[in-house]
């Protein structure tokens, strides 16, 4: 059976229609999925996201585990609340999980994993973690308020919530009572991450809903994060890729002298495939597992969508290297070759479109 | 659910429905078009197409999924709507009222070995 966050009742309150996603009972949409993706454009939208798992490591060792386990640096991180994205790899380069860590202490730092991935994940980290303490939040409740909006009404919902957040900046989060709220998201929008306990959930997401956060799916979710540049784990990346062949250079640090998993592989090697975004030219829908034929060999589309900000069909593809932006490619659709433009993502960011 | 009564349906949730003039229109039910979502893009036969019953012949796509439409009954394509294939949602808005392509069929008494509305409720109901 499938296993059902906190705020489980309210979603079917709301009429959302339940899907199973990586085992989880979440909603996809509360009607449309075109609407709820405007709404987070255009003001505020709120999803449920407590099927990830925010995951507390504690003791002396917390960093050096941080240090050896993920490919971005937590030495980036020196004040309290910082939050930083990170892949986590096997030796071999690929990405196990990408994650948000957030720093507390030297000796305290939560990181938020796929719920997918949670699992394996957590069975890694132990593995390595030594005298750290490993533990699991399965009683924390994970709202995201994301919208040009979002803010204002969060504080306009939540007391007390202002005053911890008002000077937040972006990748920066604050206690809030027992509660943590994050200037992050996976949208493109600004926003929040809401860390609640389970038993506030409701109240607290009924508080959104009445400074008018309406609830948006999955299915906004997907198209929000694609718009954005912004790759899903299992999709636009796995164990087999690895960060640099999914637009994430970004997010490692080859250059400090620390050594952390897959780091032997990563460097010296220059990637043979590369991620970027896809424009269709003509009309039709890019999906995931399309071929994409190039002046320098086949790809293949990883995320493909139709984008409601733009009105036209968007993808992120695995391209050989040496394909750039600007290039015109076919995407093999059914029994037709179709013309898309190669981009540099994001598409859209902060309500404005980019390419 | 809206499944008028006077139409014929598929078990792949397409409506067919026989005019005066012979020719059966064709789209997809309510049912199927809640069940699609956002509907986005239509790839409609090319006119002069012959089809047989159960025969692939259009695609339905949304924001989440692509959906092959098949041919109710075997004919030729005669018409196209190119208006809806023009503005996609109008699907969503009302399934009956956008008809997605005229079949002239091979054998109108075909229609007879679709379900009527009561049949296919119960098909709706249990996908």
């Amino acid at each position: 059976m499938a296993k059902q966050t906190p705020l489980y009742a309210t979603h079917l309150r709301l009429g959302g229609k339940l899907v199973d996603f990586a085992g989880w009972d979440m909603p996809l949409h509360y009607g449309s999925q075109v609407e709820e993706h405007h709404q987070v454009r255009r003001d505020a939208g709120m999803f449920d996201v407590s099927h990830m798992l925010a995951i507390d490591l504690e003791g002396a060792g917390a960093h050096d585990l941080l240090h050896k386990l993920i490919a971005n640096n937590v030495d980036k991180l020196t004040a309290p609340g910082r939050a930083l994205y990170s892949c986590m790899l096997n030796p071999q380069g690929g990405v196990i999980d990408d994650l948000i860590v957030y720093f507390f202490r030297n000796d305290f730092y939560r990181v938020v994993v796929n719920a997918g991935t949670a699992d394996k994940d957590l069975a890694w980290i132990s593995r390595h973690a030594g005298n750290v303490a490993v533990k699991p939040h399965r009683n924390l409740a994970m709202i995201a308020v994301q919208g040009p909006n979002a803010r204002a009404k969060t504080w306009a919902a939540l007391p007390g919530a202002q005053a911890a957040s008002a000077e937040l900046k972006p990748f920066h989060a604050a206690w809030f009572g027992d509660a943590l709220i994050a200037r992050t998201g996976y949208t493109g929008e600004d926003g929040f991450e809401l860390m609640i306990p389970a038993e506030r959930a409701e109240a607290t997401w009924n508080a959104l809903l009445d400074a008018g956060v309406k609830p948006a799916g999955l299915g906004a979710r997907d198209t929000l994060r694609l718009e954005a540049g912004m790759a899903l784990y299992g999709q636009d990346m796995d164990e087999q890729v690895t960060p640099l062949e999914a637009g994430l250079a970004w997010t490692v640090d080859l250059a400090a002298a620390r050594d952390f998993i897959g780091k032997s592989v990563l460097a010296g090697r220059q990637p043979e495939r590369q991620a970027l975004g896809l424009l269709l030219e003509e009309r039709g829908v890019l999906r995931a597992h399309q071929k994409v034929f190039t002046a320098q060999g086949e790809g293949e589309i990883t995320s493909g969508t139709f984008s409601p900000s733009m009105g036209r069909s968007i993808a992120l593809a695995r391209l050989p290297a040496g394909v750039a932006a600007g290039d015109t490619v076919e995407v093999e659709i059914r029994d037709k070759r179709l013309k898309a433009t190669v981009v540099k993502p994001p598409f859209v960011r902060n309500g404005k479109v980019l390419v | 659910m809206n499944i008028p009564a006077d139409l014929k349906y598929a078990k792949s949730h397409e409506w067919a429905r026989l005019a005066d003039d012979g020719l059966v229109t064709v789209g997809i039910s309510d049912h199927a078009q809640e069940a699609l979502g956002d509907i986005v893009f239509l790839e409609l036969p090319a006119v002069g197409r012959k089809v047989a019953a159960g025969e692939e012949c259009a695609v339905v796509e949304s924001v989440k999924a692509a959906s092959d439409i098949y041919a109710p009954i075997g004919g030729e394509v005669v018409a196209v709507n190119q208006a809806v294939a023009d503005a996609p949602e109008s699907v969503n808005q009302d399934a009956y009222a956008a008809w997605l392509f005229k079949l002239k069929p091979d054998n109108a008494a075909d229609l007879d070995k679709l379900l009527d509305a009561a049949a296919y409720a119960k098909v709706a109901a249990e996908s």
